[in-house]
């Protein structure tokens, strides 16, 4: 599977190889347990031994249930996401460069980034759920949850731009400009392709983070709970091996996104080295 | 903008539209540019933090809480089971940075330097990404069927014959805890890492073979000091997801390990804002201090921002 290219692998491949494989075990050992448990038959609990095969616990995840319900905190859930994915990604990469020049407050900044990203996510909460108390404020879903969730997700974005703009080479920008092109045109049609799959990187990176977060939005959510708040009211209230199946739908569901996404950046790559063939 | 810079701009033919063209000096784009994500952390992270920290200092009693400036809240902290918890928590942190440090940094290097092939490097790369879309809520619950006593370990032991009856220390325990914080946070070490060492020119590694280093020297000296940033950062994340962790311990240890932010939570749900604050401020203080000892080792805005 791998390509050797002639000579042989040295011995910490094999090692090293052996930890991989070792650590994809263990990672998807206890992911297992969860795909074969979730079509755990209809008498059955959330542990072993199986009591037979059925799909109930999928149809219960698409009806509205007494104790929670998964259609509405999920299409909540992804909303949200969706939401804070496209401002993360638009404020993100604006931040990511500006930062590629030194100016005054940079440190500052930066730093702010740092707290916000190490701060113990459900302290964040508690100020914001705080500060909108203070006001006479209510909790909603898209003011309290939104920027909670955002002083998690920015920093996130913020950081990995600097990876992404580390590997950018300003020379391309200042040929676009000696070509006459504008501020704008520059960062359309230069900048913005060459960062392409870093951006998306990021989009995809803040989609996750907000639609899996819990500690955040525990103490800003108003009425309405989010999918992983749902989840952790059934856990505490009704263990069954519904919440399993929703771990399968989302598995599946992440390996199709990322099955898609994949060939998408694997196209745009292969487009962008026939032009430049073509071009040189 | 001036009519002098418009007039040669209608001489010289541009393609496309024609923008005004506004001098600014650069420091004001970058500012233009970075201003809006320092407003809201500047409004939804710094001013809520000085808020619990003007709190923690107020009075309170069952119906309400009081402005005032007393140091009680603080004072009811210093307790021998405020640092035991501390200490606890303090333990798992340790331990799993120590664990995820070693699997990360190897898996980042086995994929970084051993896969040569792109694309089966960034499916590897996936494979190990795919779990973490899954909630963390329930990849921590799904170790309980797999460690329980008639979990699928203990009966695959027991199917093997290594044991005659179930290990009882496998769920429950300090071993579970921990092995659930490597199982969700060994990503945070690989990502980082991952990204520092790509970014190693690999004719430094061959130049340090061809002087004569060992694999080891050359690890020892070259790759891990070019890496140190990502092995920072990733430090850094893996280390504050332990200390601000509360559902992995409530679920994992059974009731017998607490964690800093769960007793918060407590207080948090009875409206005890004053203690929870003063909770808050010393656990924000605490972090903080570990982050900048970190920070003075290795440099990491420098390194990040070039």
């Amino acid at each position: 599977m791998l390509k050797d290219t002639g000579h042989g692998r040295p011995w910490t491949f094999y090692a090293l190889g052996g930890l991989f494989i070792a650590y994809l075990i263990f990672l998807y050992g206890p992911m297992a347990v969860i795909y074969v448990l979730s079509f755990q038959g209809e008498n059955g609990g959330v542990t072993f031994p199986m009591t037979g095969f059925s799909l109930v616990w999928f149809e219960d995840v698409f009806k509205p249930g007494q104790m929670a319900n998964v259609p509405d905190s999920f299409n909540r859930s992804m909303g949200l996401a969706a939401t804070v994915s496209v401002l993360t990604t638009v404020i993100a990469v604006a931040a990511g460069l500006g930062f590629r020049r030194r100016f005054p407050g940079s440190g500052f900044v930066f730093y702010l980034a740092v707290a916000s990203l190490v701060m113990p996510s459900l302290l964040v909460g508690f100020g914001i759920g705080l500060g909108f108390k203070v006001m006479g404020l209510r909790t909603n879903l898209f003011t309290s949850t939104l920027g909670a969730q955002m002083t998690w997700t920015l920093p996130f974005g913020l950081f990995a731009m600097f990876a992404v703009v580390n590997r950018f080479n300003r020379a391309w920008e200042e040929a676009a400009t000696d070509l006459g092109a504008n501020a704008w045109q520059r960062l359309r049609h230069v900048t913005l392709p060459i960062l392409a799959p870093g951006i998306i990187g990021v989009a995809m990176g803040a989609f996750t983070l907000s639609y899996d977060e819990y500690a955040r939005t525990t103490l800003t959510i108003g009425q309405k709970n989010t999918l992983p708040l749902e989840i952790y009211a059934l856990i505490s209230s009704a263990s069954s091996p519904m919440l399993f199946a929703i771990g399968t739908l989302t598995t599946a569901v992440s390996f199709t996104l990322i099955g898609v996404t994949l060939t998408l950046v694997l196209r745009m790559q292969r487009r962008r080295t026939a032009a430049t063939l073509r071009a040189g | 903008m001036s009519a002098a810079q418009e007039t040669l701009g209608a001489a010289v033919p541009r393609p496309a539209r024609e923008w005004p063209r506004i001098r600014l000096a650069p420091w004001v784009v970058s500012w233009l540019q970075v201003s809006p994500l320092a407003l809201i952390l500047v409004v939804l992270f710094a001013m809520p933090t000085l808020l619990f920290l003007v709190v923690s200092f107020f009075d309170y009693d069952r119906t309400g809480i009081y402005p005032a400036f007393i140091f009680d809240n603080y004072a009811d902290l210093l307790n021998a089971s405020t640092i035991r918890v501390y200490l606890s928590s303090l333990k798992f942190a340790f331990v799993v940075w120590a664990v995820t440090l070693f699997l990360g940094f190897n898996t980042a290097y086995f994929l970084v330097f051993h896969v040569r092939n792109r694309v089966i490097r960034t499916m590897l790369f996936l494979a190990c990404a795919i779990p973490f879309w899954t909630s963390g809520i329930i990849r921590t619950i799904a170790w309980v069927p797999f460690l329980g006593r008639n979990g699928a370990f203990n009966q695959g032991l027991m199917g093997l014959g290594f044991t005659d009856k179930p290990l009882e220390f496998l769920l429950f325990s300090d071993f579970s805890v921990i092995l659930t914080y490597v199982h969700l946070f060994t990503l945070l070490m690989i990502g980082p890492i991952a990204n520092s060492l790509s970014k190693i020119d690999p004719a430094l590694i061959e130049a340090a073979r061809d002087a004569g280093a060992s694999r080891w020297r050359t690890l020892v000296d070259v790759i891990i000091p070019l890496s140190k940033t990502g092995i920072a950062l990733g430090s850094l994340l893996v280390f504050t997801q332990v200390m601000g962790d509360y559902f992995v311990v409530k679920t994992m240890s059974g009731g017998q390990s607490a964690s800093i932010v769960s007793a918060l939570s407590t207080e948090i749900q009875a409206m005890q804002y004053p203690p929870a604050s003063a909770n808050a401020m010393v656990l924000v203080v605490f972090t903080a201090a570990m982050v900048a000892g970190m920070m003075r080792i290795v440099d990491v805005r420098k390194e990040l921002v070039k």
